[in-house]
C-alpha cells in the first residue's frame, strides 16, 4: 500500500512538472523522444550498422573534443575565444608529418618510418611525433599569448578577439607556405584492420588508437586541474584574477600555462587527426576548429566536461545524420541541435565555466 | 552646414576617383598601342595555385608555345599574351571572386580580343556573362559542365549566361553529357548492375553526376542512392559505411580533387569496398597525379573518365606537339596540356582570319564569329568542328585506371556508338 502511495505521489509530481513546463519545453521533449525512439528502432533493426556508426561518431568526436578543450580552457581563464587554436591544431598535424616523414628542416632527421618498418619502430615514431607536436604546439600557444594577447589584456575584449582572428590567418599562411595548398598525405602507420571478429561491427586499430590517446590525456588534464597546485591556481585565476594575485598567485604565468595546455592538446589532436584520417590540409584548422568551437559552446564554454560531452555529441550526431538523414544535411542538423540547446539552456548543456571556476565538478 | 560640407567632400572625392580611373584607362590604352607596330592581346585564365598547379603550368607553357610557333605574330600583328591566375592562396583552388575580377579586368581592357580559359566550370559560370556583355571571344580548354552551352543542367541554363543573347563561348573539350555517358558505358562494359552516386555540390561535380545518373538509368543501371558530400569534412567513414550497406556494384563520384576526393577513395576502400569488388569511377576533375600520392594504395584500381584522349592516343599533329613540348620544357605533359595548345591555336587562327578580313586589328565581334566558324580544324586532337553551341564534334573519350600508382589508359570509349 505504501509503495503504491509513493508511486502515486511520484506520478503526481511528474504531472505537476509537466503542467508547470512551457509549451516549447514540452515540444522539445516530444521531439527528442521521437528522435530517440526512431534511432532505437533503427538500432534494433540493424544493430551492426548502428554500432559501426556509433564507433565512427565516437572516434570523430574524440578528436573534436580534444580540440574543444583548448577553446574552453582559454575561455575559462580569460574569456577569450582563441580563434588561433584551430590553426595551432593544423600546425600540430604538419609537425607530425614532418617528424614521421623524417625530413625535419630539410635534414634526414631519422629514417622515415613508413612501409616496412617494424611495429616497435612505428610505435616509437608515433610517440615521438606526438611528443614533438605537443611540445611545439604548446610553445606556439604560449608564444601567441605573449605576442598577440598579453599586450592587449586590458583593452576591450573585441580588440583581443580581432587579434585572435589575425593570428589564425597568420598561422594558416604559415601552413600554406610550409606544405602548399593541396591536401598532404600522412604515412599510414596504424592498421585499418578490424580488431573485432566478424564484419558486423567495425572497430579498427585506428579507432583504438584514438581512444588510447584521448582517454589518458583527458584523465591527465582533469588530474592536473583538480589536484595540482598549478591547477588550483588556474581555478583561482578563473574565478577572480585580482584576488588570486593578492593571494600570491602569479597570474601571468598561470595564463601562460593555460595556453600551453591548450597547445599541447592541439598538438596531440593534430597528429592523431593525421594518423587517423591519413590526409591533412592547411585549412583543416578552420573547419575542424569550427566544429570544436561549436562543441565547446554546446557543452557550455569554459566547462571542461562540457567540451568533452559536446565533442562526442557532435561526432555522434554527425555520423547518425550521415546514416539516417543524408550527408548534405549533416551540418544543418549539427547546428540545428546547437540552436535548440542554446534556446533552452543558453549556457550550454552543462553550464559555462563551472569546471575551471568552481572546482572540477 | 556641416552636412553640406560632407556632401561637398564626397562629391570632390568622387570626381577625383573618376579622374583617376579615366587616367588609368588612358595609360593602359597607350601601353597597349606602343608595342612598335600594331598588336593584339590575348589572355588566359587558369588556377595557377592549388592541387592543379602542375597541370595549369604546362597549359600556360603550351599557350606560349603556340604563340612562339607563329613567331609571336598573327597576320602581321604582334601578339601580347598575359596569363591570369583565378586561384587564391587562401582558397587553395579557383575562387569565384578572383574569377569575376579577372573577367572584369579583361572586359575593360580594349586591347584584349581573345580569352583562353577558364579551367573550372564554376569559374566559367561567373565569367561568361561579363565577357558576353563585353563581346569577348572565349575558348576553354577544360570546362565540361553541360549547362554552359546546352540545356541539361539547371532549367534556365544556358541562356542565363548570355545576357546579350549572342554566343561568345566555345570549348575544345568534350562536354559532360558525353562524359556522363562514357562513365555509364564503362560500367555497362564492366557488368555493373547498381551504382551509388556522390557529388561535391559544385556546378561541375553536381552537373556531371546528374548527367551520369541520366545515362546510367537509360542503360538500365539501378541507382541505389545519391548524396552530396562536404569537401571540407574530416572523413567520409559514416557515409561510406552507409554506401556499403546498400551493396552497390560501383560508386560514382562527380567532383574535383580539391574537394577531398582522395579521402573519399580511402574511406570507400576502408569501409570494406575494395576497388576490384566495387568499382570507383570518377571524372576528369580527379584526373590529377596528386591524387595518387594523397590516396596511396587505395587509388589502385579506380577508373577515371576523361573528356578527351591522353597524349599517347592523339593524332599525328598531337604526337608532334608532345615531342616539341618535351624538348622545350622540363615538366611532364599533363592531360589538359594538349587542350590548352588546341584552344590557343583555335583562338589564334580565328584572330588571324578576322585580322585579314579587317586589314588590321580586328573587332572583338569578328573574332567571335571566326571562332564559331572553326570547321574541320586539323589540330592535335584530330579533325573537328564547333557546332552552333560552341561544342566540339569529337565523341571519343578515354578511361584511365590506376595501376601500380600510375594512371594508365584503360580503354577508349566512343559515345557516338551508344
Amino acid at each position: 500500500m505504501t509503495t503504491g502511495g509513493a508511486a502515486k505521489s511520484r506520478s503526481e509530481a511528474l504531472l505537476q512538472s509537466v503542467r508547470a513546463s512551457s509549451w516549447s519545453t514540452r515540444l522539445s521533449a516530444v521531439v527528442l523522444a521521437v528522435v530517440l525512439v526512431l534511432l532505437f528502432s533503427q538500432a534494433v533493426q540493424e544493430p551492426g550498422q548502428f554500432a559501426s556508426q556509433l564507433v565512427i561518431g565516437v572516434t570523430n568526436g574524440a578528436i573534436i573534443a580534444l580540440i574543444a578543450l583548448g577553446y574552453t580552457l582559454v575561455y575559462g581563464i580569460i574569456e577569450l575565444i582563441n580563434f588561433a587554436h584551430g590553426d595551432n591544431f593544423m600546425i600540430g598535424s604538419f609537425v607530425g608529418i614532418t617528424v614521421l616523414s623524417g625530413t625535419f628542416v630539410g635534414l634526414q632527421f631519422f629514417a622515415p618510418i613508413t612501409g616496412d618498418g617494424g611495429t616497435l619502430l612505428k610505435i616509437l615514431g608515433v610517440v615521438i611525433a606526438l611528443v614533438v607536436a605537443m611540445v611545439v604546439c604548446g610553445l606556439l600557444g604560449v608564444g601567441i599569448e605573449r605576442v598577440a594577447y598579453k599586450p592587449l589584456r586590458n583593452s576591450p575584449r573585441l580588440a583581443v578577439l580581432i587579434t585572435a582572428i589575425g593570428m589564425s590567418f597568420i598561422l594558416q599562411n604559415v601552413g600554406l607556405i610550409w606544405k602548399g595548398p593541396a591536401q598532404v598525405p600522412f604515412p599510414e602507420l596504424i592498421s585499418s584492420a578490424n580488431i573485432l571478429p566478424g564484419e558486423a561491427v567495425i572497430f579498427r586499430w585506428k579507432d583504438l588508437f584514438v581512444i588510447a590517446v584521448t582517454v589518458p590525456l583527458l584523465v591527465a588534464l582533469s588530474y592536473f586541474i583538480s589536484n595540482t597546485r598549478q591547477g588550483k591556481a588556474m581555478r583561482a585565476v578563473a574565478q577572480d584574477k585580482e584576488a588570486a594575485s593578492m593571494m600570491g598567485i602569479n597570474v601571468n604565468r598561470t595564463i601562460s600555462i593555460t595556453f600551453m595546455l591548450g597547445g599541447i592538446l592541439a598538438g596531440a589532436s593534430g597528429v592523431m587527426y593525421g594518423l587517423f584520417n591519413g590526409i591533412t590540409v592547411f585549412n583543416v584548422g578552420f573547419t575542424q576548429g569550427l566544429f570544436a568551437f561549436t562543441a565547446a559552446v554546446l557543452g557550455g564554454i569554459g566547462n571542461l566536461s562540457g567540451a568533452v560531452v559536446g565533442g562526442f555529441l557532435i561526432g555522434i550526431i554527425g555520423s547518425m545524420a550521415d546514416q539516417y538523414i543524408g550527408v548534405r544535411w549533416t551540418s544543418v542538423v549539427i547546428f540545428a541541435v546547437l540552436i535548440a540547446v542554446l534556446v533552452f539552456r543558453p549556457r550550454g548543456l552543462l553550464g559555462d565555466r563551472s569546471a575551471v571556476q568552481g572546482g572540477g565538478e | 552646414m556641416r552636412k553640406a560640407r560632407r556632401v561637398t567632400t564626397l562629391v570632390v572625392a568622387g570626381l577625383l576617383s573618376a579622374l583617376l580611373v579615366v587616367g588609368c584607362g588612358g595609360a593602359s590604352n597607350g601601353g597597349g598601342g606602343s608595342g612598335g607596330g600594331e598588336s593584339v592581346k590575348i589572355v588566359s585564365d587558369l588556377p595557377l595555385q592549388g592541387a592543379n598547379r602542375a597541370q595549369t603550368t604546362t597549359m600556360v607553357n603550351a599557350i606560349k608555345l603556340a604563340i612562339q610557333q607563329r613567331d609571336g605574330e598573327v597576320a602581321g600583328l604582334q601578339i601580347d599574351y598575359e596569363s591570369l591566375d583565378d586561384a587564391t592562396a587562401q582558397a587553395g583552388q579557383w575562387d569565384p571572386a578572383k574569377c569575376a575580377e579577372n573577367a572584369q579586368q579583361a572586359a575593360q581592357d580594349e586591347a584584349v580580343i581573345g580569352w583562353i580559359g577558364p579551367f573550372n566550370s564554376g569559374c566559367a559560370a561567373t565569367q561568361i556573362p561579363t565577357l558576353n556583355e563585353a563581346g569577348l571571344a572565349m575558348v576553354s580548354p577544360a570546362n565540361t559542365y553541360i549547362g554552359l552551352t546546352k540545356p541539361g543542367g539547371e532549367p534556365d541554363e544556358p541562356d542565363k549566361y548570355y545576357p546579350t543573347g549572342e554566343r561568345n563561348y566555345a570549348r575544345v573539350i568534350v562536354a559532360d553529357d558525353k562524359q556522363g555517358q562514357a562513365g555509364a558505358a564503362l560500367m555497362q562494359q564492366e557488368d555493373v548492375q547498381s551504382v551509388y552516386i556522390l557529388d561535391d555540390k559544385e556546378t561541375y561535380g553536381k552537373g556531371l553526376a546528374d548527367q551520369f545518373q541520366k545515362a546510367a538509368e537509360e542503360q538500365g543501371i539501378e541507382v541505389l542512392g545519391r548524396e552530396g558530400i562536404d569537401g571540407s569534412a574530416s572523413n567520409y567513414r559514416s557515409l561510406m559505411n552507409k554506401v556499403a550497406q546498400a551493396e552497390p556494384d560501383a560508386v560514382y563520384f562527380g567532383g574535383i580533387i580539391e574537394n577531398n576526393a582522395a579521402q573519399l577513395i580511402k574511406d570507400k576502400v576502408g569501409a570494406g569496398m575494395p576497388n576490384d569488388e566495387v568499382l570507383f569511377v570518377g571524372p576528369d576533375g580527379i584526373f590529377v597525379d596528386e591524387l595518387l600520392g594523397q590516396a596511396g594504395d587505395a587509388a589502385n584500381g579506380i577508373y577515371v573518365t576523361f573528356g578527351g584522349l591522353p597524349e599517347s592516343e592523339l593524332s599525328a599533329e598531337g604526337q608532334e606537339f608532345v615531342e616539341t613540348y618535351e624538348s622545350k620544357y622540363d615538366d611532364q605533359i599533363q592531360p589538359y596540356t594538349a587542350y590548352a595548345y588546341e584552344a590557343a591555336n583555335v583562338m589564334l587562327d580565328a584572330i588571324e582570319r578576322a585580322a585579314e578580313d579587317a586589314g588590321g586589328v580586328p573587332e572583338r565581334q569578328a573574332v567571335i564569329e571566326e571562332v564559331f566558324a572553326t570547321e574541320d580544324f586539323e589540330g592535335v586532337l584530330g579533325t573537328w568542328s564547333f557546332d552552333e553551341d560552341g561544342d566540339t564534334s569529337l565523341t571519343e573519350l578515354s578511361v584511365q585506371t590506376v595501376d601500380g600508382g600510375e594512371f594508365t589508359l584503360d580503354r577508349v570509349v566512343d559515345v557516338a556508338d551508344l
